[in-house]
Order: C-alpha cells, then structure tokens, then sequence
C-alpha cells in the first residue's frame, strides 16, 4: 500500500506548483470576468433602492440621498474615481458625472436637498440612463463581460440585444484569429514536412546541422526575428530591392508585403515553423525505411507507398504539430501587431489592451475565458476526430 | 572623485528588472535609494543626464532607472500587492489623473514646488493644468506630422489638411494605432477650427464625422505602436509622410541628418508629468526628487537632449543650445511662440471619460477594414 503510494507522491511537488502558479491565478483571472463587487460594496444603500426601482422614470429621492452619502464616503476613501470608471464602462461619459457627484456630496451639506445638489453638479444626473448605468455597474455577479466579449449587451429593459455596428469588435476578431491560425497551420505543414523528412533521412552529421539551423532561429528573440521580416518585406527592403533590381518589379509598383495579412502570414509562418517540423521530425525517425522499400517492392508507385504508408504512419507527427501551431497562433500578438498593419490585430491584441492601457480586467478576463474555451473546444473535437492516442508531442 | 562615486551609484536597470533598481552590492548610499521609471530610449538619456545624473550627485542617493512603456498596469498591481518598487514615474497627463483619483498615486502638495529663479511662485510658474493633485508636468511635447523632403517632389505639404489629401500628395502615411490624436487631427482637417475641436468631438455626429474623414485616407495608412516606428519608416521610404512625436523627428535630423520636414500646423501639445507611486517607502527621496526634475532649471536642460519645452514660463528663457550639436534649440520646441500658435492642446479630461469607447469603436473600425 505504501509503496504504490510512494510513486505519485514524487509527482506532488510538481502538482503542487502547477495548482499554485497556473491553475489557481487562472481560475482567479477568470473570476473577475463574472465578480465585479467594487461597486456593490462602496454603494449597497443605493443599490438596494435602484434594486426595487422600476427602471424608467427618475429614481425618488431616497436614490439621491443615499448616492450623495455614500458618493461622499466613496470619495473619501479614494473610491469614487474606481466606481465613476466602472459606470464610465456601462455608459461612456459618465465617469465625470460620478466623480462631480462624489465631490459635491462633500462640500454642499446642507446646501439644498440632495437631488439639487446632485443635479448642480451635473445635470445628466436628471437622467434615469445614468441611474440604470450605475444600477448594472452595481451587479456583483454579472455576464456583462462575457456578453460584451461576444459583441452582446443589455438593453434598457434588460433583453440581450447586439452592439451597435461601430461597436462590433470581438466576434469578427476571433474569426479573423481562427482563419489566420488555420492558414499559418497549413502553410507551416506545407513547409515543415519536406524540411522534417529531409531531416530524418540525412545521415546523422548532416542531420544534427539542419536540425541546428531549424532551432536557431526558435532560440533567437521574438522581437529580433519579427523586425528582420520587416527589413527584408517593406516597399524599399531586400526582397523588394532584389526584385526591382532583376527587373521582374517595376520600381513604381513596389509589392506590398509588410504591413499587411501577407507580412503576418509570412512572420507567423516563420516562427511557428520549428514547432511543426520538430514533432513531425521525431515521428519519421522511428519509421523504418524498409517499410517504403517493402511497399515499393509489392508494386506501389512512390506515390501510393507514400499516400498508403509513410503520410498515416507520421500523422501522431502532423496531428501534434497542427495542434500546437494552431493553438500558438491563436495565442499571438506582438508578431500581428509589428507587421499586420491595419488588418493585423488579433484577438489577443484586445486581451493584451485591456489588461494594460484600458485596465479593464473584467472584459480581458472574459475574452481570455471565450479564448480558453475555444481552445478547449478544438482539443475536444480533435479527440474526437483524429483520437488523442495518435498524438506524439515529440 | 564624488562625481565619479556618485556616478557609479546610477544603476540602470533594464525594463524587465522587477528585481527593482537599488544598487545591488557594494555600500549603500548614504542618501538611500529611489527608482525612477521613464519612457526609455532618446527621451530617458535626456531625462537622465538632465537631472537623474545630477540629482544622484548633488543627494548622495542611489537611483535606479527602469523604463516603461505607458499605461496604470504596473502602478496598479504594485500597488493592489502592496509591494511598491518603483518611486517616481513618468506619466501621461491622462493616466496621472486617473491614477490619483483611484489613489493608486501619492498627492503632491504644489506648495512643496520650488519657486521660478525670479521667485514666481509654482503655481503660477507651471503651464495651465500642469500641475494636477498627484501629477506635476515638466515637459511639453507634442504630435505633429513630418515628411521626408526627397519623397515630395515639386510642392510641399504645408497644412494638416494636406496630411490628408491623397491628391496632392498621394503616398503611405504613418500613424499612431489610437483614437488619440488621430480624431483631433481629421477633424481639423476637416475644416474644424482647433478651438471647436472637442465640442465637435463631443458630439455623437462629430465622432462620426472625424472617423469618416480617417476612412478617406485609411488604405494608405501604417500604423505605428512605438515612437521609434515613425522616424524609421519615413527614413526607409516605407511612407512619405507621418505623425510623430516631435523630439524623435528632431533627433533624426540632427543627429542623423535626415531630409525630415516637421509641419506644425495642427500640432498636438501634451505635456508629461512625474508622479509617486502611493505607498512608495522612498517617499522623501521621491518628493525631493520630484522638486528638483521640476524646477525651471532642470526642465530647461532637458531641451538640450530632446526638443521637448519646459512647462514652466521660466525654463523657456532658459533654454540654450542642443548639447551634441549647438543647434539653437528654442524654433524646435512645440511651445517656441510661432509654433505654440499653431498648436491645439490635448483635452485631457474628454480623453479620460472617452477613451475606452473610442478605443473600442477604432478597434472595430480597423478590425472592419480590408
């Protein structure tokens, strides 16, 4: 008994750092897209009497009062800023109004009723819009963010409805995303596959140089790798200059190759290409040559020895390299946003923007989550397809 | 021989140094330690041989530099942790307010400002808004557009309308990838007049009218990220023409002697504050600090480095020449009087309530476009 539990209990230092450093501050990251209580916690007075409001005409009074109180107390403790940029993300504008209410509730004790002296401030406090804004800021549990994430949000009589046109950012993005990991993925195997079977069948020296110039560049800095494509793609760069030069270019008609979905094929391809052709490579080292020999021998063309015998025998190659790259991409930023040009922002371009200038970690929680689940989603369907005993990572 | 000490003290730090950028080994400072956080790049030596070198000289402190590249992320989850390491940072105005008001910055109380070398008081000294609860400015820079004089033959672009005319100068321009600016400048070129330009923006048809008139030059548009983009694409050919930050288009022509034009007409003027990160354990070293990077004197010897003004009335006559090539720096600053007329000043506080909205429409615009 003891001993068979001996066994597992060297993988638990492992677990435990796996729980603790990725598991957990996951879990805790997507807790945020749903957990929203800043709000909720500075303002529950108010909330309770928005709660049992009907929505349409202004709030009464009482609403006022307890707004002012609690927008006075909020301010107090440096929190009326916070709440204003909670509202400001339900209704854009109102970040002002709430800080303007928070700092009159200070000074004007006693100056007018609360209403007055709410509506002195700013006027859009008159507004029923501006109470129903701070009303869903003030859910603690919300799928706001998820909604947003897909392009949704709530109407004023709480019906999902779809953003306005100019607003439409997510979905088209994750599609874009999806297509260009597809295209990468394919382009890396069109590549990869020649490279990882000239690999395994060079003698070893040979071999140990190419599969050194495969890694060279997978060693070599993202960015450093990103900025040479540039040099070589843009309009006065070496492929363009060499093109002119042989004359198969005119110079006026320099062709556009950075900057643009072709600049974020070709440097996506290109990093991603040793994680395709190393999976693949490991795959058709352990398939002996006899057995092409032996297909050939019963009378297959080169062509059906290798469409019957040597492409079903690397597929656990192919399958793991296509998962991987496919999944990478997905995950990509900073090599789309160098060289994409206008076209070239992808999914992980907005998570990367909200968690860093919009500070908006509740929506960069939930587009993380869309992506997470959409990853998910492709190994599921990949099980189901191509069966995850025919997967070799290497 | 103390120069030199101190000098060994200055601890550069690279922008990944979450290890924080106290001089690690040897002695410690007798005037202890502080990080200071900028922009990196042309603008961080400047900052750095202005008044970070001989702040660390004059107080005996070790100061570590980190660089950044913008944004409340860092600040904040210093400060959500409760493990602060950086001291003083440099922000831009709109994140200096939003840092203060969500109290992830310490206020600074503008008393505590030193006076001009007359005696004007800071308060009085300092542009208008450049001194903010927790935020105070030291320079101004600004977004203008350049073009690079051996693309454009024959007439030259002169107006920021013709940053937009495709006819009259057809070519690729470049472009930060942000509503900033960009909104400010299709609406002047629009015909907007720069003083009408954020009621216009306020306005829900004005939104639609300045992204219309970006949709009319938008096939020719790269987008740049970084402030280093600009000047490197306009040297490579890749556009003819670019909005920029004004002090990298300077360094490139007089460092590099590039055929760089800049047009000031439209120029967008901001200026950068230095605020405290709020729990920071080096706070009399960072409000000292902050007094002395503020003062007319330091503010002027930055524009000896980079073409960025002082924002204090009195560093304008202070500023002299540029200290690698004797260029007379006054006609290059953004608040030099002939170009200071031409200027429009960012609105900080529209900004502020609209920015993540029109980020998100700009998204959707470019995420929209072929």
């Amino acid at each position: 008994m003891r001993r068979r539990l001996r066994k597992p209990a060297l993988a638990l230092p492992l677990v435990a750092f796996v729980l603790v450093s990725f598991i957990a501050p996951i879990l805790l990251m997507l807790a945020r897209g749903v957990h929203q209580p800043v709000v909720r916690d500075a303002l529950p007075e108010t909330l309770a009497i928005l709660d049992a409001w009907d929505g349409l005409g202004v709030p009464e009074e009482a609403a006022f009062a307890a707004a002012a109180e609690e927008l006075r107390a909020a301010d107090e403790a440096r929190l009326a800023a916070r709440i204003g940029g909670r509202v400001n993300r339900v209704r854009s504008g109102l970040r002002t109004v709430i800080v303007a209410g928070a700092r009159t509730g200070a000074d004007g004790a006693g100056a007018g009723s609360a209403r007055e002296r709410l509506l002195a401030a700013d006027p859009a406090w008159g507004d029923p819009a501006t109470w129903r804004a701070l009303r869903t800021a003030g859910e603690r549990f919300t799928l706001r963010n998820y909604l947003n994430a897909l392009d949704l949000d709530r109407g004023a009589d709480g019906a999902v409805v779809r953003q306005p046109e100019e607003r439409r950012v997510y979905v088209p993005l994750l599609l874009r995303t999806l297509g260009v990991s597809a295209a990468v993925t394919v382009l890396c195997l069109l590549l990869g596959y020649p490279v990882a079977h000239v690999i395994a069948r060079a003698p070893a020296r040979r071999a140990r140089w190419l599969l050194l110039a495969v890694l060279v560049p997978f060693w070599t800095s993202l960015l450093v790798r990103t900025t040479a494509w540039i040099v070589l793609l843009q309009q006065r760069g070496v492929i363009n200059d060499l093109l002119v030069w042989l004359g198969l270019v005119d110079d006026a008609a320099r062709l556009t190759l950075v900057y643009n979905m072709t600049g974020t094929l070709i440097a996506m391809t290109h990093v991603l290409l040793p994680f395709m052709v190393l999976p693949i490579y490991s795959v058709m080292q352990g398939i002996p040559p006899r057995f092409m020999r032996a297909a050939e021998s019963l009378g297959a063309t080169p062509a059906q020895a290798f469409r019957r015998v040597y492409w079903p025998l690397t597929l656990p190659g192919v399958g793991a390299g296509a998962l991987l790259v496919f999944i990478l991409a997905i995950g990509y930023y900073i090599t789309p946003a160098l060289v994409g040009g206008s076209g070239g922002q992808l999914f992980s371009n907005m998570i990367a923007f909200h968690m860093e200038t919009s500070l908006n970690w509740g929506l960069a929680a939930a587009l993380g989550g869309i992506l997470l689940a959409v990853v998910g989603a492709l190994y599921v369907l990949y099980e189901r397809t191509v069966g995850g005993e025919n997967l070799r990572l290497g | 021989m103390k120069g030199r000490r101190a000098a060994a003290l200055l601890v550069v730090a690279g922008w990944s140094g979450t290890v924080g950028g106290s001089a690690c080994g040897g002695p410690p400072a007798p005037g202890g330690s502080l990080t200071v956080v900028s922009w990196g790049g042309s603008y961080e030596r400047a900052v750095t041989e202005a008044y970070i070198r001989p702040f660390a000289e004059a107080h005996e402190v070790a100061v570590g530099i980190e660089s950044y590249n913008g944004g409340l992320a860092q600040v904040r989850s210093q400060v959500e942790v409760g493990r602060v390491h950086w001291d003083v940072v440099d922000l831009e105005a709109f994140d200096a307010l939003r840092g203060c008001e969500e109290g992830l910055l310490e206020p600074i109380p503008p008393d505590f400002l030193p006076p001009g070398p007359d005696g004007t008081p800071a308060s009085e000294d300092f542009a208008e808004g450049a001194i903010s609860e927790c935020g105070v400015g030291n320079v101004f820079y600004s977004t203008i557009y350049a073009y690079n004089d051996r693309l454009i033959q024959g007439e030259k672009p002169a107006t920021i309308e013709d940053f937009f005319d495709l006819e009259r100068f057809p070519g690729r321009r470049g472009m930060r990838r942000s509503p900033l600016v960009n909104l400010e400048f299709a609406l002047m070129a629009d015909g907007v007049a720069r003083d009408e330009v954020y009621a216009v923006l306020d306005t829900p048809e004005g939104r639609d009218r300045a992204f219309r008139k970006l949709g009319t030059i938008r096939e020719q548009v790269v987008w740049w990220e970084a402030g280093a983009q600009p000047p490197q694409m306009l040297a490579d050919g890749e556009v003819v023409m670019s909005t920029a930050y004004n002090g990298r288009i300077f360094n490139a022509q007089a460092l590099e002697s590039q055929p760089f034009v800049i047009v000031w007409d439209g120029q967008l003027l901001d200026f950068g504050q230095k605020a405290i990160v709020a729990g920071t354990p080096n706070l009399e070293n960072a409000l000292e600090f902050v007094r002395f990077a503020t003062s007319a004197e330091s503010t002027a010897r930055v524009s000896g480095y980079i073409a960025y003004g002082p924002v204090r009335a009195s560093g304008l006559p202070l500023v002299s020449t540029h200290v690698e090539t004797g260029v007379d720096m006054l006609p290059h600053l953004p608040t030099a009087p002939e170009n200071e007329r031409l200027s429009l000043r960012m609105d900080t506080a529209w900004w502020t309530d609209h920015l993540d909205e029109m980020n998100e429409r700009f998204s959707a615009w470019l995420a929209r476009s072929p």
